[in-house]
């Protein structure tokens, strides 16, 4: 019999802690098949940030940090500068990239450190138990917008990577999603794409990846997809907002 | 080698280079900026990297990320900066990473002045930030015993797999003194095959981490990084003792104060008074057994600070009720001069002798 499908040998054989549905997992699992495709999973070196994902480094074959909660970045920075060829990747959710971690995610990209940050984005606090985010959307009910975000109270949710783009640090920028099939391949792609800028040297490389909260949104894991299609990319617009020119 | 007039900043930046210092991450404030200037001059010509952050916060975690892959690395701040790194001091002791950090402290609390202080002596030697810690602190009293201590203190975070702090200040900072930079006797370190690599070993996965989710593991976790702790208050605790045989009061004062303690005993021997000085130069680990012995003529034991008083707590431990404990400091910037530590003494002895 021919194996149809198996388990990427990126990650670590153990089961995942994520909600039923989660979508964290599919990222993990394009993120671990990317780097065994392009030859970088024995070398790649995994910063973990505070979150639902926190426990990425046991999930990942590869070396790890656990950084604390928004300084994955200035972590990355610090490892990158030392291991130059290994590549370095960050996995951090949108409370810990947009929020606390702002100054670092900003200056790294800024100074074109070469690194890649996988940046996952349910626009939510999901481990905390479902605050407003600084992703959340205007009229999204969280446990500290219970009527809904205002945006006359709250302000404004952020895209990242329109915001990173002006950056000349910024090498690549994409946005993907992962609600289904046709959208999983292309998140794939750009996250090979943002190693393949990496191992060229090229600079500051993120992957933002709309995902989904079940259990925080209050919805099914069907629903929550469609809820994603329907509400995140209108305002969080899939697409390439940078990359490198080819020569 | 021949002794150099350096100024204490840029000494800290040289002997951290000779010892073998290859990463400072740094960020300016007053009253340390020389020493970052220096490494961003020099350290490139010695093979190494100097990188400004965009905060102290990015700082010492870039520091923690340079630890981790077992480069010798370093940062330096001043107390409101150094206030911004307790986080990242935290976390570099929970994953148990060797680095150099420097404050070449001012007052507080806020943005107080630029002028030397020692208000951080609580933040430095009671941990700082969240959990069970401590880090070993170094005070020295002079450019030259900088030098000195700065290559030790690599030495000691990699033996211990720890955190170490320079806790200077202004004066330290600034002032010129001759230096030699002499060769420390080297200690036999342990390899860092706990560090990430540059070429990944197979089959060997590395993992630099502070989340020990079970509480059945993150005990253990902490006596383990304690039964160093023990190791560190045998063997690194460094102090002074001078003039305190028959001393009648003994002071206890470290860095820019001892100094002035220094000028005090001098001024006092012309009265006749006797005045002894406990140095501590490891603050932490504090050295407690400096204060075993006391002479029979000693009547009080005198904590000088450019403080409200901090490390007074740790003197009174040491005394253990036996005399009076009397305090002087002078906080918020001033240094405090050698004639109001002769008043303070008689004070203490009841008018002159
Ligand atoms: C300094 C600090 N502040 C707050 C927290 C609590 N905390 C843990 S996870 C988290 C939010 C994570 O949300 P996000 O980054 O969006 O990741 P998600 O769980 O949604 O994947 C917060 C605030 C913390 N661990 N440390
Ligand atoms: S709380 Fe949300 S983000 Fe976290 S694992 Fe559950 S579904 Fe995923
Ligand atoms: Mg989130």
């Amino acid at each position: 019999m021919s194996i149809v499908f198996e388990r990427t040998r990126g990650m670590v054989d153990m089961p995942l802690h994520y909600c039923p549905g989660c979508t964290h997992g599919i990222i993990h699992r394009l993120v671990a098949e990317s780097l065994v495709e392009l030859g970088l999973m024995d070398d790649a070196v995994c910063v973990s940030s505070v979150g639902c994902s926190v426990f990425t480094y046991n999930y990942f074959d590869c070396d790890a940090y656990q950084a604390s909660h928004g300084r994955a970045a200035a972590v990355a920075t610090g490892s990158k500068r030392v291991l130059k060829d290994r590549t370095v990747f960050t996995y951090q959710g949108d409370g810990d990239l947009a929020a606390i971690g702002t100054a670092e995610t900003v200056h790294a990209a800024a100074r074109g450190e070469n690194v890649t940050i996988i940046y996952v984005n349910n626009a939510i606090y999901g481990m905390t138990g479902g605050q407003m985010a600084p992703t959340t959307l205007v009229g999204q009910k969280a446990t500290t917008s219970p009527n809904g975000r205002s945006a006359e109270l709250q302000g404004y949710p952020i895209r990242v990577c329109e915001m990173l783009s002006t950056l000349d640090g910024t090498a690549f920028a994409e946005r993907v999603s992962v609600h289904n099939p046709a959208n999983v391949r292309k998140a794939k792609k750009a996250i090979k794409k943002a190693f393949e800028v990496q191992t060229a040297k090229q600079g500051f490389s993120i992957v933002e990846i709309l995902s989904t909260c079940s259990t925080n949104w209050g919805l099914n894991p069907t629903d929550s997809l469609k809820w994603l299609e329907d509400n995140m990319i209108p305002y969080y617009p899939l697409g390439n907002f940078k990359t490198p020119e080819e020569n | 080698m021949e002794k150099m007039l350096m100024k204490g900043n840029e000494a800290v930046g040289a002997a951290a280079i000779k010892a073998g210092c290859k990463y400072f991450f740094g960020y300016p404030i007053t009253p340390q900026n020389e020493l970052p200037e220096y490494m961003s001059r020099e350290l490139p010509k010695n093979g190494g990297t100097y990188l400004q952050a965009e905060s102290e916060i990015g700082a010492i975690n870039m520091v923690f990320g340079a630890a981790g892959a077992g480069a010798r690395v370093m940062t330096s701040s001043s107390s409101p900066g150094i206030a911004l790194k307790q986080e990242g001091i935290s976390y570099l002791c929970g994953a148990e990473l060797p680095c150099v950090i420097v404050n070449m402290s001012r007052s507080g609390p806020g943005l107080g002045g630029i002028q030397p202080a020692q208000g951080d002596y609580f933040q430095a030697t009671r941990g700082g930030g969240n959990g069970d810690y401590y880090t070993p602190v170094y005070a020295p009293a002079s450019i030259q015993e900088t030098v000195d201590l700065v290559q030790e203190a690599f030495d000691v975070a990699d033996t211990y797999r720890t955190p170490v702090i320079i806790l200077g200040d202004g004066m330290i900072g600034q002032m010129m003194e001759s230096v030699e930079f002499k060769d420390i006797q080297k200690r036999r370190l342990p390899q860092k095959d706990w560090a990430l690599k540059e070429h990944v070993e197979k089959g060997s996965k590395k993992l630099i981490n502070s989340l020990y989710i079970k509480p059945e593991e993150m005990e253990p976790h902490l006596q383990k990084i304690f039964g160093k702790y023990d190791v560190i208050k045998k063997e690194e605790v460094r102090y002074e003792k001078f003039n305190c045989e028959g001393a009648d009061v003994v002071a206890v004062a470290y860095g820019t104060v001892s100094r002035i303690v220094r000028n005090a005993i001098k001024k006092l021997e012309e009265d006749g008074i006797k005045l002894g000085l406990i140095r501590p130069i490891t603050l932490w680990p504090f050295p407690f057994e400096a204060f075993d012995e006391i002479s029979p003529e000693t009547k009080a034991f005198l904590s000088v600070e450019m403080s409200m008083g901090q490390m007074i707590d740790d003197v009174k431990i040491a005394n253990a009720g036996r005399l009076p404990v009397e305090f002087y400091g002078r906080p918020g910037g001033i240094v405090p001069k050698p004639i109001e530590v002769v008043d303070k003494v008689k004070e203490i002895l009841g008018g002159a002798k």
